[in-house]
């Protein structure tokens, strides 16, 4: 077996949990984060309800000319890499910098940056040669989403391989994948990944509004995510960022890393099928999950929980159903799933990264967060979504997956490194 | 692990050319596509030339049905996949469609899309944004539009480096292919000549304001002032050497042999770019030493600090003047994701002619001690290309071609 890859330091910035401890509180409490637009008046909309996250960047370090430059997604991932990086301990300064790398996952890059200055630019759209002279020289950032990972690279001093992974919802799998992928072929020794988004915007809401992809369920916004119960009628858009410090297990132990997980495992598929549809069977993420357990060396039957996509359309809770049982046999039934989207909402590119935080922390502690808001089973989805509270479960081993809009489907399989292997 | 990925397919839209004939035909001369803008009046901006394509027409290639769905940008990436696939004499259902894949790259997504929805979005009210809007601007759009055109669901992906990302997209691609995936396509496409996208790359701060076509974009030239913007790219297939070779695959155009990429220090830290580096790793990953490389295929961002960090870097590796320099990109302007994969073409073709095509219009200046390619083409065995790629923000890369016995 080649190099293996550890997550070592953890950053999260979730609504209603920003910071590690308290993003775990809110999902083993089974909370909420879910409500009512504040951003920006939601009444032209026919989605109102959103996830959003009460974010003060100066409270988190940064400093105005920094704000001013960033996209807020940027911020998000510049303050969890940090985090991150003071969670790991690592001192940088002891590496080769150009081996320290950086991937940051971003679906829809700086959408809200970019609105914001073309309201100013074509003065609410009434010119079609939008004014130059109205644009901030930040827009240039805006207008290519790499800044993101560049502005992570600067905060940490990574000087090694540096990239925006844009994959669609899957982008936040995709990106550690990547991540994981270069240490184990030698180019880096540490990682710096993760995702960020946010999204929430007028444009946003009005291109899912257009495709009836979110919840009209606008009277009830705490209780609006809704991942696998029968009344759901589509997702709750959120925000929010994850990134993860990834060291090679052996460097990793000798320096007495604290170590949250090997990443054992990744695959991606697509399903050449359409843009925004899923096919019923599954195929295409059953086959990545496959592939994500060959590369760890490990059976179905080793997977303890699995942290689903589960945004809460039907479409999507019947095909991951489906994907899971196509792929672990009888063990998807045995097994607990949740959709932590239930209660921090889908925040596009940066939910698979958050899921796989929440995914290690459910091996730290034991407990799987629970499917909020599950009250009223879909006949179509039989699996074990540990409905509305947390359940203690040993957990060494978890399944997190991905599906999104381009037809992307991805897996990860995360597991304590001492673990026996097929 | 190290099996060698070679290219076997090409498919290239550019300003000077439709087609991988019609763009060597005009890259060998060195035929410039500069112009003023025609997409839309540029009169009020700063900056008013653009490399552009002109004779394309979508509708010709395309299937009605994806025309309101696509951006420019997306209807040229499926039909330069279309070229490149007939170019390698596979249809998609030779290949299970587990093993085949699309990687690419994209800077700014399909951003004249993204133009038109937000018009509507602000001057008419959110229910008049179109239902393509939630992907037909996104970056992952020509990855997922290819995919799904010719049933390709192995392992794909999307990466966005600025301008470095072509060979970004191009190495992840040769990693999937080493994983086991028999077909790849990578490369990149955007298209963002649309006022929009010109004010955004005007806030950049480094187009040129010359309003002479051929004094405007003028890399490592003493009267450089920035660079022209233009669109298109290239996609190319690739596939594991032997494969190509046990399927008798009719072009095997070149090996994408070696590979590295950095990003440079915070501006400011005092410490050297990390251009140098990217060079030196994508040497060493193809096992060759500065002295066999036959040519550089240069960014030329074409503002000169950052043309004095490309020709230090390549004099630091090579030794001054110590070997063949060129950016034909000063024909089309810069292509932004497409940029550097019609540079790697660029390179397998200037293997397969034995012929270095010229930088245009640049009169090289003194303060650089490169040996840069001017005026006419030059005759020369090329056996391995250097292709840089830099991207704002400090993204540097680097992708060694080699030719294939």
């Amino acid at each position: 077996m080649g190099r293996r890859v550890v997550i070592t330091g953890i950053g999260v910035l979730a609504p209603g949990g920003i910071g590690t401890k308290n993003f775990w509180s809110l999902l083993s409490e089974g909370r909420t984060a879910t409500r009512g637009i504040t951003f920006f008046d939601p009444s032209p909309f026919r989605s109102k309800v959103a996830a959003e996250a009460d974010f003060d960047p100066e409270l988190h370090g940064l400093t105005p000319q920094e704000i001013r430059r960033m996209d807020r997604a940027a911020q998000f991932g510049v303050v969890t890499a940090r985090e991150a990086l003071a969670d790991s301990g690592l001192d940088l300064a002891g590496f080769d910098p150009h081996r320290t790398g950086v991937t940051i996952g971003s679906a829809v890059g700086a959408t809200t940056g970019l609105d914001n200055e073309y309201r100013v630019v074509s003065n609410d759209g009434r010119l079609d040669l939008v004014d130059h002279t109205y644009a901030p020289s930040h827009l240039y950032n805006h207008f290519v989403p790499s800044s993101f990972a560049a502005e992570v690279a600067w905060a940490t001093g990574a000087e090694g391989p540096a990239t925006v992974v844009s994959t669609g919802c899957t982008s936040g799998i995709d990106s550690v994948g990547h991540a994981v992928e270069l240490i184990r072929e030698g180019t880096a020794d540490i990682m710096i990944t993760g995702a960020t988004d946010a999204p929430i915007s007028p444009i946003t809401m009005a291109c899912f509004d257009a495709i009836k992809a979110t919840t009209p369920r606008n009277d009830d916004p705490e209780h609006a995510s809704r991942p696998f119960d029968g009344t759901r009628n589509g997702f709750v858009l959120g925000e929010g960022s994850a990134c993860f410090i990834l060291e090679e297990l052996e460097s990793a132990k000798k320096r007495g890393a604290r170590i949250y997980a090997e990443i054992a495992g990744y695959a991606s598929r697509c399903n050449a099928f359409h843009m925004t549809g899923l096919r019923p069977d599954g195929r295409e993420m059953a086959e990545a999950i496959t592939v994500a357990l060959a590369e760890a060396r490990m059976n179905p039957e080793s997977i303890d929980y699995i942290n689903a996509h589960g945004s809460g359309t039907k479409q999507n809770d019947r095909h991951e159903t489906a994907a899971f049982k196509l792929s672990l046999g009888d063990h998807a039934y045995r097994t607990p799933v949740s959709s932590i989207k239930s209660m921090v909402g889908h925040s596009l590119g940066a939910i698979g990264s958050i899921e796989i935080a929440a995914s290690v922390l459910a091996m730290e502690n034991n407990v799987v967060p629970p499917t909020a808001n599950l009250h009223t089973p879909d006949p179509e989805c039989d699996l074990d979504y540990v409905p509305l509270t947390a359940r203690d479960h040993r957990t060494d081993a978890v399944l997190t997956v991905g599906s999104g809009f381009g037809g992307f489907q991805s897996a990860m399989v995360l597991a304590r490194p001492e673990r026996s292997m097929a | 692990m190290t099996a060698k990925v070679v290219i076997t397919g090409i498919g290239v839209a550019t300003p000077n050319g439709l087609g991988v004939d019609d763009f060597w035909a005009a890259t060998r001369i060195g035929k410039n596509a500069i112009g003023p803008v025609t997409r839309f009046d540029a009169a009020q901006y700063p900056s008013r030339l653009a490399g552009e394509i002109h004779s394309f027409t979508a509708e010709d290639h395309l299937p009605s049905r994806l025309i309101p769905q696509t951006d420019r940008m997306t209807r040229l990436a499926l039909v330069a996949a279309d070229c490149a696939f007939e170019d390698a004499g596979v249809k998609p259902g030779d290949i299970p469609e587990f093993d085949m894949g699309v990687v690419t790259a994209s800077t700014s997504g399909g951003f004249e899309f993204g133009q038109n929805e937000l018009k509507k979005l602000w001057s008419q009210g959110s229910q008049y944004v179109s239902a393509y809007q939630s992907f037909a601007w996104f970056y992952a759009v020509n990855s997922g539009q290819i995919s799904i055109r010719n049933g390709m669901r192995g392992p794909s992906g999307v990466v966005v480096s600025d301008q470095a990302g072509g060979l970004d997209a191009i190495a992840q691609a040769r990693r999937q292919i080493r994983k086991g995936s028999k077909l790849i396509f990578s490369g990149g496409f955007d298209a963002s000549i649309c006022p929009w996208g010109w004010v955004a790359q005007v806030a950049g701060g480094r187009m040129t304001t010359s309003d002479q076509p051929e004094r405007a974009y003028l890399p490592f030239d003493a009267d450089a002032s920035g660079y022209v913007p233009g669109e298109g790219g290239a996609l190319m297939i690739l596939e594991d050497a032997e494969a190509a070779r046990a399927r008798g695959a009719a072009n095997v155009y070149g090996e994408i042999a070696g590979y590295g990429a950095t990003i440079d220090p915070k501006p400011g830290s005092g410490r050297e770019s990390g251009l140098r580096r990217a060079i030196e790793t994508a040497l060493a990953d193809a096992e060759l030493a500065p002295g066999q490389i036959d040519v550089v295929f240069a960014d030329a961002a074409g503002s000169p600090d950052l043309d004095r960090i490309e020709a230090d870097a390549l004099t630091a590796v090579f030794g001054p003047a110590g070997v063949p320099v060129t950016a034909p990109k000063t024909m089309t302007g810069r292509l932004y994701s497409g940029a550097a994969p019609v540079d790697v073409v660029s390179a397998v073709l200037a293997m397969r002619e034995g012929l270095i095509p010229p930088t245009t219009n640049v009169t090289l200046a003194p303060e650089y001690d490169i040996d840069l390619v001017t005026g006419q083409a030059r005759t020369a065995s090329v056996r391995a290309a250097l292709v840089i790629a830099r991207g704002q923000g400090g993204f540097n890369s680097a992708v060694v071609v080699r030719a294939v016995d």
